[in-house]
């Protein structure tokens, strides 16, 4: 079932929750809201649910207005964030309940409730579960029992408030991992609610970023994350160094580094200007190079893909940064180093592969030379770290 | 230390509970088992019997209806004048029951504001069964509901909500899912209410006019055969008001243990 969120405003006392919400859902997208918090995200699944109202604007499902339809007539299954399990019901009793508390007319036989109940768990493979009460289950199986009952009735849409936040990492990525495959089955409309941009990132057909109850950009996983619309999007999805200075003519100076800027910032002035540079978009290197050397470096650039922003375009030496290598992560894939600015009391951070890291042969208390290899520059500054 | 704390909070409790609770069961059996059947088989201690579980009868279901009713507006919904509503069901704590009782006197009495229609439709409110009711109701009315409020309160809405978009209606909600989780503090609430309800002594005394068989509740029976020097009888009657109290706190205790039981489960 499409969902349409026209012009949704909501307020609680003084504090603007949601500011004129306006967003359009296809039928069977798997949809992530992400948003620090306070930013409004769950405001807004609780007024899709119909479990909150809305001071301005419309919910239209298929494109019928459900603005001011009960909760409990609009066929959606919500997954709390704490589960909201009956602890006083079995876990069968809990799978049934939807079913169970329907109007005589349109209740399933007990046999009827009794098979999709089974069916059910055993989707969520909790078959040997059924006569447990919460209070016996993990917290994983718990949240498996909350998707159940809520998939008992058969709903158009799916509605999931923080569904993994209480869960530790390993059972977070196996459920995130289980929910992408059952939305791949059942391929019904969802839309959950994290501010876990990893989860965001690996589940969602497409992302809304949230922030002060706006929308800040919506996009799929890669042009969220690769084309960020706002330094807040930067900022929010992924780390990222600052490059603070004053844009001229296409070139942004911070003291005495100066980096070249295309596109259309040509013929604009600001003396505020921010620039943006993922860890990885970060080059090292050991020595100071010569001029003929950077051409190899460039080389570098298609690996970042169509939506380079900014190109770097060197001119002089002076593009380098100096900087000393204050700490080195040597976890995971990827080797993280940390820099501290030889000019300014900045830090900055870069990512490396394993082998680019061998090859440079990097210590602790180095000085290295910076060159940003992408960046991206908002202006004027609205957003402050 | 520990046995000294021990030890003098043990003294306390024989010197001020059970002495009293013993002497209480002497002094009505002092004149032997015929006096104390013969004193609380008299019509009037039946009467007064009868009528202290009419009124217990009533005020306990109303005061229930009207807990949970309270407790789920306040703790379910946000609305203006929520802390004016608390602090209301609480008045009855702080004013004394006499003053309260008083306060239907001047409401319905003869010469109160509603006195003389009253008079007109031939409406008995003091002096007469609804009186004690609407006494007793003012005075028991905060129990059920102080006990739901914190209650409601620390378990939230959630699991209403989740019923809710599971498609049931408001009364299959409250009934499936709200009232199992409350029911332990419930019970507790309706037996502080019962215990009240029986006990009650000035509002009652106020508002009841002592008509011996008529309108004499079992404490205000006590206290008019405590003052005709008829010990024996005043203290059998006594006797079996503290048998229902002794009742009330080994069912309150039994409840404490069952809904510990089912809480530690969490």
């Amino acid at each position: 079932m499409g969902i349409s969120i026209e012009n949704v405003s909501k307020s609680f006392g003084s504090f603007q929750a949601l500011q004129n919400i306006s967003l359009n859902i296809e039928s069977g997208e798997l949809i992530a809201l992400l948003g620090p918090s306070g930013s409004g995200k769950t405001s807004l699944l609780r007024i899709i649910a119909g479990l909150e109202g809305l001071d301005e604007g419309a919910i239209l499902f298929d494109g019928s207005n459900i603005t001011n339809v009960n909760p409990k007539e609009r066929n959606v299954g919500f997954v709390f964030q704490h589960y909201a399990l009956f602890r006083h019901m079995t876990v069968f009793d809990n799978v049934a309940y939807g079913l169970k508390v329907r109007p005589r007319k349109t209740r399933p036989s007990k046999e009827a409730i009794k098979q999709k109940v089974n069916e059910l768990l055993s989707l969520v493979k909790l078959e040997n579960f059924a006569d447990r009460y919460p209070s016996q289950l993990s917290g994983g199986q718990r949240q498996r029992v909350a998707l159940a009952r809520a998939l008992a009735v058969e709903p158009k849409v799916l509605l999931l408030d923080e569904p993994f936040g209480a869960l530790d990492a390993k059972v977070r990525k196996e459920l995130r991992r289980w929910l992408r495959k059952l939305h791949d089955e059942y391929h019904i409309t969802s839309i959950f609610v994290t501010h876990d941009q990893e989860e965001a990132l690996d589940v969602a057909d497409r992302i809304i970023v949230m922030n002060g109850g706006k929308i800040e950009q919506i996009g799929t996983p890669e042009e969220v994350y690769e084309n960020p619309a706002s330094p807040f999007v930067y900022d929010f999805l992924g780390n990222v160094n600052l490059f603070r200075g004053r844009l001229h003519n296409g070139t942004l100076t911070q003291g005495t580094f100066t980096m070249q800027v295309s596109e259309d910032l040509q013929d604009t002035t600001y003396d505020e200007a921010v620039g943006y540079v993922r860890p990885y978009d970060i080059v090292l290197e050991k020595e100071k190079p010569a001029i003929d050397t950077v051409a190899a470096t460039i080389t570098h650039i298609h690996l970042v893909g169509p939506n380079v922003q900014v190109e770097l375009k060197r001119q002089d030496e002076e593009e380098y940064l100096e900087a000393t290598i204050t700490h080195i992560h040597l976890v995971g894939p990827n080797v993280q180093v940390e820099l501290k600015r030889q000019d300014e009391e900045e830090y900055l951070e870069a990512a490396l592969s394993k082998e680019q890291f061998r090859s440079l042969a990097l210590q602790k208390g180095d000085i290295v030379y910076v060159r940003p290899k992408q960046l991206k520059v908002f202006v004027p500054e609205d957003f402050s770290i | 230390m520990r046995i000294a704390l021990t030890s003098i909070s043990l003294l306390f409790l024989a010197v001020f509970l059970v002495v009293p609770l013993v002497s209480i069961f002497i002094t009505a059996f002092q004149k032997g088992w015929e006096t104390y059947v013969a004193s609380i088989t008299h019509p009037d201690a039946l009467a007064a019997i009868k009528l202290t579980l009419l009124v217990t009868i009533i005020v306990v279901p109303l005061n229930t209806i009207f807990g949970i009713a309270a407790a789920w507006c306040i703790t379910k919904f946000s609305f203006k004048g929520k802390n004016l509503l608390i602090t209301l069901i609480d008045l009855p704590f702080a004013i004394s029951p006499v003053i309260a009782g008083l306060t239907f006197i001047l409401l319905f009495g003869a010469q109160g504001l509603f006195g003389e229609w009253l008079l007109t439709n031939d409406i008995k409110i003091v002096f007469a069964l609804p009186g004690i009711i609407l006494a007793t109701l003012f005075v028991t009315l905060p129990f059920v509901a102080r006990e739901l409020i914190p209650l409601m309160q620390t378990q939230g809405t959630t699991d209403e909500e989740a019923s809710i978009s599971l498609g049931a209606n408001g009364f299959k909600t409250f009934l499936y899912v709200t009232l199992p989780n409350i029911k332990w503090g419930l019970l507790y609430g309706m037996i502080l209410c019962n215990a009240r309800a029986i006990g009650e002594f000035g509002a009652v005394s106020v508002v009841s006019g002592h008509i011996r068989g008529m309108t004499n509740t079992m404490p205000l029976h006590i206290e008019i055969l405590y003052n005709e020097y008829q010990f024996a009888a005043a203290f059998a009657v006594a006797s079996l008001m503290s048998i229902l109290a002794i009742v009330t706190i080994i069912i309150k205790n039994i409840i404490e243990w069952k809904s510990g039981l089912q809480g530690g489960g969490h």
